[in-house]
């Protein structure tokens, strides 16, 4: 039978993620932002009550009542990973942070992508120059490298992976939409199981291989959503999900 | 007090000193206005922490490609010979010294080239950004600020107070008064306002300021 990673709903593609795993979502800003995955998860939610207790690292923590401040509003997220929880309407994640309600782990935006390349490369642990010397540094190994210090830093993976591409084929192999790239590609290689909305799905080879950004073999299932929504006009009209 | 300058003429002067063919990361906020201001005759390659190289001004109201934002989520355009490329890359050209000029602000600069300017202390949600990786790797990182704060308090100082971004990276400083080099640990004054004494810049100033050459006037046309 031909390799097919396609997937029919939205729904099927989330129905494996369980309470308290850990998942990845792709996007900076709302930039390859999957908000249409993360949609079908919140509804799962409301229906079952799971999955609950996520672990999700983003970049971000949402903005509005949307993608992933809506995850995080409806109190299914236990603890964020992020570089930068601060932007024009993070009020959901503030408030809850500031309430002691959701747990933050604050990792420098270099050194976040990083840990993801290296969770998904098979590389436990490695150097940089990134925070030596800052509280984000604190209590983490150093050493001298050719005269300079740098902090030791450990791989980031994860149960699950959800991010936003332009096209995919039915091996997985993946195209993307201008800087909506950002942090997809490296989640893809992270996470033991990658789920990925695309607005078309071709046929093997209708992809140039010399085009393709995410190989299949970092992706398990692929769902259409033909026109995605995007969180800055979404926000601009002031929807809420649900 | 002396006459100062806005901060269209501290993002001006120091648009000044970015080379022909430079690649330049500019902070979000503050720095993004040093774009605006590059020299006649010179091209600049700007570098987005969000995965593009060479990206342009923002697009008119209503033409947003929201897959098409800096670093600080604002809409841009590209222009010819842009690339697109993901944040490991993006953070590797930051990290592996490829890029010339990283430009910055700061709450706190100190003698020593310590950078605070990502935390005001303790209160509110903590947030870094790409900040503590753009301080390690640029060739040259420089910081504009108004010289000191709203209350009159000196940004530049002996050691930084607040949370450090980075330990010993920032080489140039553009203030509002003066063009200061950090050189061996201490601060050197370059330039300054001609209508400031150098009795006053220093009294505004919490550590000694060397005066080893020469100080040229700092003379910004009205932006």
């Amino acid at each position: 039978m031909p390799l097919n990673k396609t997937v029919d709903s939205l729904a099927e593609a989330v129905a494996g993620i369980g309470d308290g795993a850990s998942v990845m979502i792709g996007g900076f800003g709302g930039s390859g932002a999957p908000i249409e995955l993360i949609h079908a998860l919140i509804d799962r939610y409301l229906a079952t009550g799971h999955p609950k207790n996520l672990v999700v690292i983003n970049n971000n923590a949402g903005n509005g009542h949307v993608g992933l401040a809506a995850l995080i509003e409806q109190r299914m997220v236990r603890k964020l990973i992020c570089s930068f929880p601060r932007s024009a309407d993070p009020r959901v994640f503030t408030d809850m942070y500031l309430a002691g309600e959701i747990e933050l782990e604050l990792v420098p935006q270099g050194t976040l992508a990083e840990r993801i390349r290296a969770g998904g490369a098979g590389i436990p642990a490695f150097y940089t120059p990134t925070a030596y010397g800052t509280d984000l540094a604190a209590g983490k190994t150093v050493e001298i490298f050719e005269g300079r210090p740098y902090v030791q830093e450990r791989w980031l993976k994860a149960d699950f992976a959800i991010v936003k591409a332009r096209r995919a084929d039915s091996h997985g192999n993946l195209t993307y939409s201008k800087a909506a790239r950002n942090f997809n590609p490296l989640m893809c290689m992270a996470a033991a199981h990658t789920i990925v909305q695309v607005e078309e799905i071709v046929a093997p080879g209708d992809i140039d291989p010399e085009a393709v950004i995410t190989p299949g073999i970092f992706v398990q299932a692929v769902v259409r959503v033909p026109d995605p929504q995007q969180e800055e006009v979404l926000n601009r009209q002031g929807a809420h999900h649900p | 007090m002396t006459s100062k300058l806005s901060n269209a003429q501290i993002a001006w002067r120091a648009a000044q000193d970015i080379e022909d063919g430079a690649y330049v990361n500019l902070g979000i906020g503050f720095p993004e206005m040093v774009a605006r201001y590059q020299p006649e005759g010179r091209e600049a390659i700007f570098h987005t922490e969000n995965g593009i190289l060479n990206f342009g001004e923002p697009p008119a109201e209503g033409e947003e490609d929201w897959d098409l934002i800096n670093a600080g989520k604002k809409a841009v355009t590209l222009k010819p010979g842009a690339a697109f490329f993901h944040h490991a890359d993006s953070f590797a050209m930051v990290r592996g010294g490829h890029l010339d000029v990283a430009i910055l602000g700061a709450y706190q600069v100190a003698e020593n080239g310590d950078l605070a300017n990502w935390s005001v202390g303790a209160g509110g949600v903590p947030a870094v950004g790409g900040a503590m990786d753009l301080v390690h790797g640029a060739k040259r990182v420089a910081v504009i600020t108004e010289h000191v704060t709203k209350k009159g308090e000196p940004k530049l100082l002996s050691r930084c107070t607040l949370p450090l971004t980075g330990v010993g990276c920032v080489t140039r400083v553009y203030t509002s008064l003066a063009v200061i080099d950090i050189e061996g640990g201490r601060f050197v004054l370059r330039e300054k306002l001609p209508a400031i004494s150098l009795n006053e810049l220093q009294s505004l100033t919490g550590a000694e300021l060397l005066v080893p050459g020469p100080v040229t006037d700092l003379i910004v046309p009205e932006l």
